[in-house]
């Protein structure tokens, strides 16, 4: 039996985009049957876009109030009570399938296949490893289904165009009551999702404080991009960690990525390999960010990135 | 309250690593081996906890050779109690780890499990949610703010949106991320204390685990590397090229 469990993302109003990331990197499988299955209090308006991505065969809808915040400990035991029927059982590597999907491989009893990038064939597959400067090939081994997370920034989103049919599905676990959703702070900015970008401008620790990031606000917003930070920058305050690019941070693959004052660690680095052109403005012409940077300019950011948002 | 906190033996942050030219491994002969930072700031928050009177003892366990009693040493410097070494010649993966610490929890009981939210080697992020899986309670991964009172735990977590907040009773697994504290430096005199603390031994064949199958490497490579870039000389020059590119 081949079919294809996909765990969808959303908050209440739109699918994220990793979940139609998800169903390109399932297509490589081979394998026709996908299900799509959301989670939430009330799904009609993401049951509709989670229905309109091409290759999903049919959308599942667990409708609960218990599901109006994900909690990976209500959600992964409904996982786990479905695995049975699948082959298959994939979500996106984001931070909720990053907390949720090890919980349901653990209640179905295997192993789990982190940040896929790669499909070999129906059980082999690529991941990186050590920050990105290994790729290993690993197997997953007969006797109980696939369970990984696909690595987002190595598949472009499949188009609309299906036309899945909606089937609702009780609940078949019970609230365990130990875990409760309290609130969620920060976040929704005004720019673009950082995650889905096609154009990103990101600030390290040269910047100095919270007011002279303005400058990389400025030029994004001039460009239409999302702004993204290193480590330094988020540690030091200047901007909260949902922008955080790197091997901790988002993985992410613009068409179009702005390195701005930062030195370009491996940890950091490892989140903008799948970028199609990246940019780096550094003072230090020694600066590592130099070597994987299509162009680099050497210079004071304060004098470069004014200039830079005129000249646009 | 026990707070038993992992800790893995990593290859350290600051080793650019390398795979072998036969693609049958990463090189990690001779290599600098650290805690893995995530572990690093899960026992700082440990010791934090337990220097504000809210836990008694701080336990640090790690699975694997004898080397890793190293790292548990230095675990033990920063200001853990006592260590547990699990020991095994081969490398656990994250189902097995799991189980295998569900077995110090059952033994230990402790009022948290705090282990990082990654390991810097195999990058999988796993092990604390399959425990809490396993031991049937709550968790709260990548934390970067704990506060405890009357048996519970709240817990900001870093999430793609931002920072989420969670409250959990306790007994409960946490998962450390960057942002939740600065691990203290070793001083030389703890490093001469820590080798009296108590670090007892058991084989993990003793621990009666059910052995998990593993996902099994078949390759190793490098990443595929970007091309030459090219250094530009004025922000004109830099306009110029990403106009030719179709970029602006
Ligand atoms: C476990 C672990 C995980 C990590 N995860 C991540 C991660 O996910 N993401 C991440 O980014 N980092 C991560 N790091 C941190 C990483 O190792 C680096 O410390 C961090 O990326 C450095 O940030 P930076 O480049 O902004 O700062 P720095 O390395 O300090 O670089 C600042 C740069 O700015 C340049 N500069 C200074 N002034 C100017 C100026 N006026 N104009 C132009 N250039 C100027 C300097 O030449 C320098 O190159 C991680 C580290 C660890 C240990």
């Amino acid at each position: 039996m081949a079919k294809v469990l996909i765990i969808g993302e959303h908050d209440g109003q739109n699918l994220n985009p990793a979940t139609a990331k998800t169903v390109q990197g399932a297509s490589g499988l081979g394998i026709d049957a996908v299900d799509l299955v959301l989670f939430g209090a009330d799904l009609d308006a993401v049951a509709a876009q989670a229905g309109a991505l091409a290759g999903v065969q049919r959308v599942l809808t667990v409708t609960h109030d218990d599901f109006s915040h994900p909690l990976a400990a209500r959600i992964a035991p409904e996982i786990a009570a479905m695995a049975d029927d699948y082959s298959h059982i994939l979500t996106g590597s984001t931070t909720l399938g990053k907390d949720l999907l090890p919980r349901a491989a653990a209640l179905i009893g295997v192993n789990q296949v982190s940040d896929i990038m790669e499909v070999i064939d129906e059980r082999t597959f690529k991941r990186p490893i050590y920050a990105g400067n290994a790729i290993v090939t690993v197997q997953v081994p007969e006797g109980g289904p696939v369970v990984g997370t696909i690595r987002t920034a190595s598949f472009a989103a499949v188009g609309e165009g299906g036309s899945a049919e909606t089937v609702a599905v009780d609940p078949r676990a019970e609230d365990p009551g130990h875990t409760r959703f309290v609130r969620v702070e920060g976040g929704g900015g005004d720019g673009p999702d950082l995650a889905s970008a096609d154009v990103v401008v990101s600030g390290g620790r040269a910047l100095g404080s919270s007011d002279n990031f303005a400058v990389i606000y400025s030029l994004a917003r001039k460009m239409g991009a999302a702004v993204g930070a290193s480590r330094a920058a988020v540690d030091a305050g200047y901007v909260p960690n949902e922008l955080q690019v790197g091997q901790t941070g988002k993985i992410i693959a613009p068409d179009l990525y702005f390195a701005i004052g930062i030195s370009g660690a491996i940890q950091h680095l490892t989140g903008i390999k799948d970028a199609g052109t990246i940019v780096a403005i550094n003072k230090d012409a020694e600066a590592p960010i130099f070597e994987i940077a299509d162009f680099g300019l050497v210079g004071d950011l304060f004098e470069i990135v004014p200039e830079l948002e005129k000249a646009l | 309250m026990k707070i038993l906190v992992t800790i893995k033996r990593v290859v350290d942050y600051n080793v650019r690593v390398r795979v072998k030219p036969d693609g049958s491994g990463v090189e990690t002969e001779g290599v600098k081996m650290s805690i893995n930072p995530f572990d690093e700031i899960a026992l700082e928050e440990a010791l934090r906890i337990k220097e504000r009177g809210e836990a008694d003892e701080v336990i640090v366990a790690s699975i694997g050779g004898s080397e890793v009693q190293q790292q548990l040493r230095t675990g033990l410097a920063m200001g853990a109690d006592r260590a547990i070494h699990v020991e095994t010649d081969q490398p656990v993966q994250p189902l097995t780890a799991a189980r295998t610490l569900l077995k110090l929890v059952e033994k230990e009981a402790p009022g948290i499990v705090f282990l990082g939210k990654q390991a810097i080697d195999d990058d999988c992020n796993q092990t604390g949610q399959m425990l809490a899986a396993l031991w049937g309670r709550p968790q709260a991964t990548f934390a970067s703010r704990v506060e405890l009172a009357d048996g519970k735990a709240t817990v900001t977590r870093e999430v793609d949106a931002g920072l989420e907040v969670n409250e959990v009773d306790l007994p409960a697994v946490m998962t450390s991320d960057l942002r939740l504290n600065e691990p203290r430096f070793v001083k030389l005199p703890d490093i001469m204390k820590a080798k009296r603390k108590p670090l007892e031994t058991i084989a993990l064949a003793d621990l009666g685990v059910e052995p998990a199958a593993d996902l099994v490497a078949t390759a190793y490579e490098p990443p595929p590397r970007r091309g030459g870039g090219k250094m530009v000389e004025s922000v004109a020059e830099l306009v110029g090229e990403l106009k030719n590119k179709g970029l602006l």
